[in-house]
């Protein structure tokens, strides 16, 4: 009898919980926070900055294709994503300007994919909801599937680190201790790929570059080896996410914005606080 | 094999549309001392990648030992200054090592008590000698080395090379390595390959001084350090010239 009275009473209150929009909100930006912490950390220290916005502009082709082919956005985006970033790393191997390559796909395939939404017949498209996120309106099934996505990459980058970071220092020791330092590579792809997919829906395909760097950034004066500037950047990264949701259910101010906005404040303090160590 | 370590035959790599290296056969052998010396652009560092597994060849073939455990220490490694990096955890790369260990290295390669330096804050001469500790802490059979004294001063890259040649004589393994420093070439090694995108004369040290092919590239009658300088200014080699003992 009490058992069963228990029981219900958890079941109810963990309904109740992921029933409340800024809970669920929460969750998934530390989700998003936590998986974009260690791939951030990589994307700065290999000077990827650029290769993750090609990425992520990338991702608005990927929304109008999966309206048109009636799939799911998470699926059609993580296929655009992927396509372009393994364009872009192929393109990288070659003796060609690659920020103006970069630059050329990166905005071509957002002024495409702005181009393509717009042709969709009989779709509804709420189209800032893709550029600067929706993350009020994760549902229990976004959720799963941005959870699912963050573990994913997470368990990734554990698995891969120490081959990873050989052959971020370089890719010559690399090889001479046996490591393909073109297979680490690929996997950073298929990583930046499915991070820009789950944070779509959270800070939207214009910031999804940020929640990658800013934390990442941030995090480098207060760290002294590559592990503690992982996480530090993931503390950000979530510190930044909650604080975020909080100011802008406060404030009324977009979600996705605001926390990219909280991330840069804290960024401005650790480098300030690094100026005043160094003095 | 012939118990070579490691072993390249008819070697060629086209890098760039250009070829780097054609036709080059050498081997190293357990415990000895290879230096290889040529002018700038003739394929020295190119011939280390190739043999580590660093860049695809064209032709030809390198052979290993079977589980040929290979020290590599780079011309230089740049860290990005966002990548904090203290000594200890570099030398935990890619491999973890206890902290035992990665004294015994340091210690080996002269740099004692550096492990909680960042790296960014080590001298010239200091990160060589990390770079050499990481490479130790591989229990390496063959140690490869390119060019490890570049932006070291006199004392420092005789010290160094002085470090290499008791390793040798400590750890057993053979050293492969490429240096401008031909007075210390002709000094500590017991053979000398002189490339010039193919192999131009191979040897002890004092066969190759002797050679024509070798006094082509470095000039006559010195002692090494005045051709260092005047081979890189006088004489104009390109890689892709018909010689006279070109391969049929």
């Amino acid at each position: 009898m009490t058992t069963t009275i228990t029981t219900t009473m958890i079941m109810t209150t963990s309904t109740t919980m992921l029933d409340d929009f800024l809970v669920r909100a929460t969750l998934a930006g530390i989700g998003v926070a936590l998986a974009a912490a260690p791939l951030g950390c990589f994307v700065v220290w290999r000077r990827m900055a650029y290769f993750g916005d090609a990425t992520a502009h990338a991702a608005v082709l990927g929304v109008a294709l999966s309206l048109a082919l009636s799939i799911s956005i998470f699926a059609g985006v993580l296929g655009v994503a992927l396509v372009m970033a393994l364009l872009v790393s192929g393109l990288s191997s070659r003796a060609l300007a690659i920020d103006t390559m970069l630059g050329v796909l990166s905005h071509s395939a957002l002024a495409l994919g702005l181009v393509a939404v717009s042709l969709l017949e009989g779709v509804r498209l709420d189209l800032m909801s893709y550029l600067f996120g929706d993350i009020l309106a994760v549902g229990r099934m976004d959720l799963a599937v941005i959870w699912a996505g963050a573990l994913l990459v997470l368990g990734l980058m554990i698995w891969r680190w120490q081959a990873l970071l050989a052959a971020t220092l370089s890719s010559d020791l690399a090889h001479a201790s046996g490591i393909n330092p073109d297979r680490e590579r690929l996997i950073l792809t298929v990583a930046l790929a499915v991070t820009v997919a789950v944070a779509i829906k959270v800070v939207g395909v214009l910031l999804i570059a940020a929640m990658l760097i800013i934390p990442a950034a941030g995090a480098r004066p207060l760290a002294r080896t590559p592990e503690g500037m992982g996480l530090m950047a993931a503390v950000i990264g979530v510190g930044a996410a909650v604080a975020g949701l909080q100011a802008s259910a406060q404030f009324d101010t977009p979600a996705g914005p605001s926390i990219v906005c909280v991330a840069a404040v804290i960024f401005v303090l650790t480098q300030g606080l690094a100026g005043a160590r160094g003095r | 094999m012939s118990g070579a370590l490691i072993e390249a035959e008819h070697v060629s790599v086209t890098m760039g549309g250009h070829l780097a290296l054609q036709h080059v056969d050498m081997e190293v052998r357990p415990g000895e001392i290879i230096t290889v010396v040529g002018p700038n652009g003739s394929g020295k560092t190119t011939l280390l990648r190739a043999l580590i597994g660093a860049v695809p060849l064209s032709a030809g073939q390198v052979s290993r030992a079977d589980g040929l455990r290979i020290g590599y220490v780079p011309q230089k490694l740049s860290i990005d200054p966002t990548l904090p990096l203290t000594v200890e955890r570099f030398l935990s790369l890619p491999v973890r090592r206890d902290a035992q260990a990665r004294a015994r290295a340091l210690t080996q390669a002269g740099a004692a008590g550096l492990e909680q330096r960042q790296m960014s804050q080590l001298s010239g001469g200091q990160f060589q000698r990390v770079l050499l500790a990481r490479a130790l802490l591989e229990e390496p059979q063959l140690l490869v080395l390119d060019e490890p004294t570049t932006g070291l001063d006199q004392p420092g890259s005789a010290g160094f090379y002085r470090q290499i040649e008791a390793l040798r004589g400590e750890t057993g393994c053979a050293v492969l390595m490429v240096s401008h420093e031909l007075h210390v070439v002709m000094s500590a090694s017991d053979r000398v390959i002189c490339l010039n995108g193919h192999v131009c004369c191979h040897g002890a040290p004092d066969v190759v001084a002797s050679a024509p092919e070798y006094r082509a590239l470095f000039g006559s009658g010195t002692g090494g350090a005045l051709a260092l300088y005047r081979h890189d200014h006088d004489h104009h080699h390109h890689h892709d010239h018909d010689h006279e003992h070109d391969h049929a």
